[in-house]
């Protein structure tokens, strides 16, 4: 009776992998299993968020307005540090270039950072590392981070800053230092963090000289001293707690909040990590404006909000959900030339491919953008990038003006809430913006 | 009037510490050595906070954080005991505290001399980058963590976990350690070591007082420099 289920011809199911254990998920288990070590990696988190992709604009009606495009003017000015600082930091645009350290990129790749950002005047941003002669030369905004390691840390170049951003996370690694292997601890980059060369370095995750918001206060007021109290205060936080983190952050005296969400790129960071730690930057945005509204501060206090932001339309929804800027680092290199498919040759040969290459660690980037190899380094031309992130940022920025005009603005930062709808419950609900089509905040009273 | 017997005095009961740091900071290099009295600290933060000329600065009574910090050139005397921080990051010069000295003494800083009469807390050195500091009295638990260059001097006791991930600096204590953080060991004590504690007792004015040959030194084991699987436990 049950012949014809036997036999080469019998039907039977088809191979099933696991959702759960995945094809990705078994590399790892075998890669552990092989090592005994963790893996290390650059970039952000690559699995699939709820992101600023998931909200829409509403654009004009019968009862808003649009502005002529071309004509009529849609402003992208912005000033940070106004709070306290008497020399604020005034950008033509709204997006700025987010802390990379040197170390982490090689100098070329600093300078052309610098070149294409000044082109289009906004700032850059150090790292954990120090400035470098060839950063500061070719910004003229720089934002001079203070990290725990204090790698490279000094009162001239603290007063050569344009402002100063005290780093307490990264949404790369809430909780977690900065590390740099070997293979990219060049005699230079061991000599400006005071590093025997070659070693793997481990920077320190919590500040050695204050803990806490009480303690930062006081930090702060010193900083402002040493500077006679001229450059603004940055506090940069992972997003993980980004209400009470923006809060705390005000109520130490920062001049502007910078959070990063868990898209936000790292140099090197353990995956776990980078996957499994703080919040996506579309949940962390409307936190961190609700705590400075609530301290009455929205515009005051001003917010850059990372993670992720990978064109003009990312640019306008954080800040029509209330921030003043963004910074970008991933997509930054990628305009400069990082991941590109002219390379895929020698991608591969690194057992990757354009796109996926993410080992930024090891130091043989075959763009020369993340290493401290002379010879890659060679194939960046800082000006020809430089260039082309000048071209990046310029379409950004039209990108959000087409938007905001489409919205009746007559600059980017009249955007508002209001003008944004979410594809989804979660994004809903993290944005605080209702669903498409429904009047509905999940989570708001009355519903 | 001779500038170079000139003396300035600040009362911080009635002068503000802006005014203070902004008059010392309005001293360029070159500028006639003066000496500053400051009295009534009374514990105020920031004093004489990112100094860079060859002055000096005599402190009558207690600092509160971050007193000298980033100091360049400068000579800051506290007669008194002083907050956390105090020295932080320092490039050069000299600091010297005649009472006792809370947490993160020195911490990250590049040069000059830290000498710290009495005791000093938890963190002193801590992310050490080139600084010499001589501790009259003990130091705290943690202190030298991940230091990486310059030499801490103590001339009492030493507490839990000293010189934890350490790099290169070089650590003397004359008395007990309570215990050795990760990848910090003991190690011998040659001639030229001893001549380097006596160098340093010498800056801080302690020559003849106290004996090289007391102190042993601690150093990086540099078993931690590299990423290893049989290092896990200490990651
Ligand atoms: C190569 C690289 C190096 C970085 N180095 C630092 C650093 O030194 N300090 C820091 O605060 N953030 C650092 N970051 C994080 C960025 O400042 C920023 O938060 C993040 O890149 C923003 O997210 P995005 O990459 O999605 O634009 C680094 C990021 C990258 C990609």
């Amino acid at each position: 009776m049950n012949e014809h289920v036997k036999g080469p011809s019998a039907p039977r199911t088809l191979p099933r992998e696991s959702a759960t254990f995945d094809a990705y998920t078994l590399s790892e288990i075998r890669r552990a299993a092989a090592t005994g070590i963790y893996d290390i990696r650059g970039a952000g988190a690559k699995r699939k968020l709820p992101h600023f992709d998931d909200l829409l604009f509403l654009g004009a009606s019968m009862s808003r307005y649009p502005l002529e495009g071309y004509r009529e003017k849609c402003g992208t000015g912005v000033v940070l540090g106004d709070r306290f600082a008497k020399k604020p930091i005034e950008l033509k645009i709204p997006i700025t270039i987010a802390g990379m350290s040197f170390g982490s990129l090689s100098g070329p790749a600093k300078e052309a950072l610098g070149r294409g950002a000044s082109a289009m005047g906004t700032s850059t941003t150090t790292g954990d590392g120090g400035m470098t002669p060839e950063e500061r030369g070719h910004s003229t905004k720089l934002v001079y981070q203070y990290l725990p390691s204090r790698y490279g840390m000094n009162p001239d170049d603290l007063r050569k800053a344009d402002a100063i951003e005290v780093v307490v996370g990264q949404g790369a690694k809430p909780g977690g230092g900065g590390m740099l292997l070997g293979q990219k601890i060049s005699p230079r980059v061991a000599k400006m963090r005071t590093l025997p060369e070659g070693i793997d370095q481990r920077s320190a995750c919590r500040h050695p000289d204050w803990t806490g918001p009480d303690d930062l206060e006081i930090k702060i007021e010193e900083l402002r001293e040493i500077t006679d109290w001229e450059k603004p205060i940055y506090v940069k936080v992972g997003a993980a707690r980004p209400y009470y983190d923006t809060a705390l952050a005000v109520k130490s005296g920062a001049d502007v909040v910078v959070v990063d969400g868990m898209q936000g790129g790292t140099a090197a960071t353990q995956e776990v990590f980078i996957e499994n730690v703080g919040i996506p930057t579309l949940a962390a945005v409307h936190q961190a404006v609700k705590a400075l509204q609530d301290l009455g501060m929205h515009r005051k206090v001003q917010l850059i909000v990372s993670g992720g932001i990978r064109n003009g339309a990312d640019v306008a929804k954080a800040l029509a959900l209330g921030a003043d800027a963004v910074a970008i680092g991933t997509a930054a290199l990628v305009a400069l030339g990082d991941n590109d498919p002219r390379w895929d040759a020698e991608y591969e040969a690194l057992g990757t491919k354009a796109g996926a290459y993410d080992d930024w660690h090891e130091g043989r980037d075959p763009a020369g953008i993340t290493t401290q190899d002379p010879e890659l380094m060679k194939r960046l031309d800082p000006e020809i990038a430089g260039r082309r992130l000048a071209n990046y940022l310029s379409v950004m920025t039209l990108e959000a003006q087409t938007i905001a005009r489409a919205c009746g603005k007559s600059h980017v930062h009249n955007l508002e809430p209001e003008d944004l709808v979410a594809l989804t419950i979660e994004a809903a609900a993290m944005a605080n913006v209702p669903l498409a089509g429904t009047n509905w905040i999940p989570g708001k009273t009355g519903f | 009037m001779n500038a170079s017997t000139q003396s300035h005095s600040f009362d911080l009961s009635t002068a503000k510490v802006r005014d203070l740091n902004a008059a010392l900071h309005a001293l360029k290099e070159g500028s006639n050595a003066s000496l500053w009295r400051v009295s009534n600290p009374r514990g105020l933060h920031a004093l004489a906070a990112g100094l860079d000329a060859p002055v000096t600065v005599e402190i009558d009574g207690p600092v509160g954080y971050y007193c000298a910090g980033m100091n360049k050139q400068a000579t800051v005397i506290v007669r008194g005991n002083a907050g956390v921080g105090i020295g932080e990051n320092m490039m050069s010069g000299r600091i010297e505290v005649e009472g006792d000295a809370s947490q993160a003494a020195g911490a990250t800083a590049h040069g000059g001399l830290l000498f710290i009469r009495g005791q000093a807390g938890a963190r002193c050195g801590i992310s050490m980058k080139g600084v010499d500091i001589v501790v009259g009295g003990s130091v705290g638990h943690m202190s030298a963590f991940m230091a990486q260059a310059g030499t801490l001097t103590v001339l009492g006791d030493a507490g839990e976990a000293l010189g934890d991930s350490i790099y290169e600096a070089r650590l003397y204590v004359r008395g007990s350690v309570k215990s050795l953080g990760a990848d910090c060991v003991e190690k011998e004590m040659r001639d030229e070591h001893k001549a380097q504690v006596f160098e340093k007792l010498k800056a801080a004015g302690l020559e003849g007082q106290v004996d090289p040959s007391e102190f042993k030194r601690y150093g990086s084991a540099r078993t931690l420099y590299h990423f290893h699987v049989d290092n896990a436990s200490a990651y």
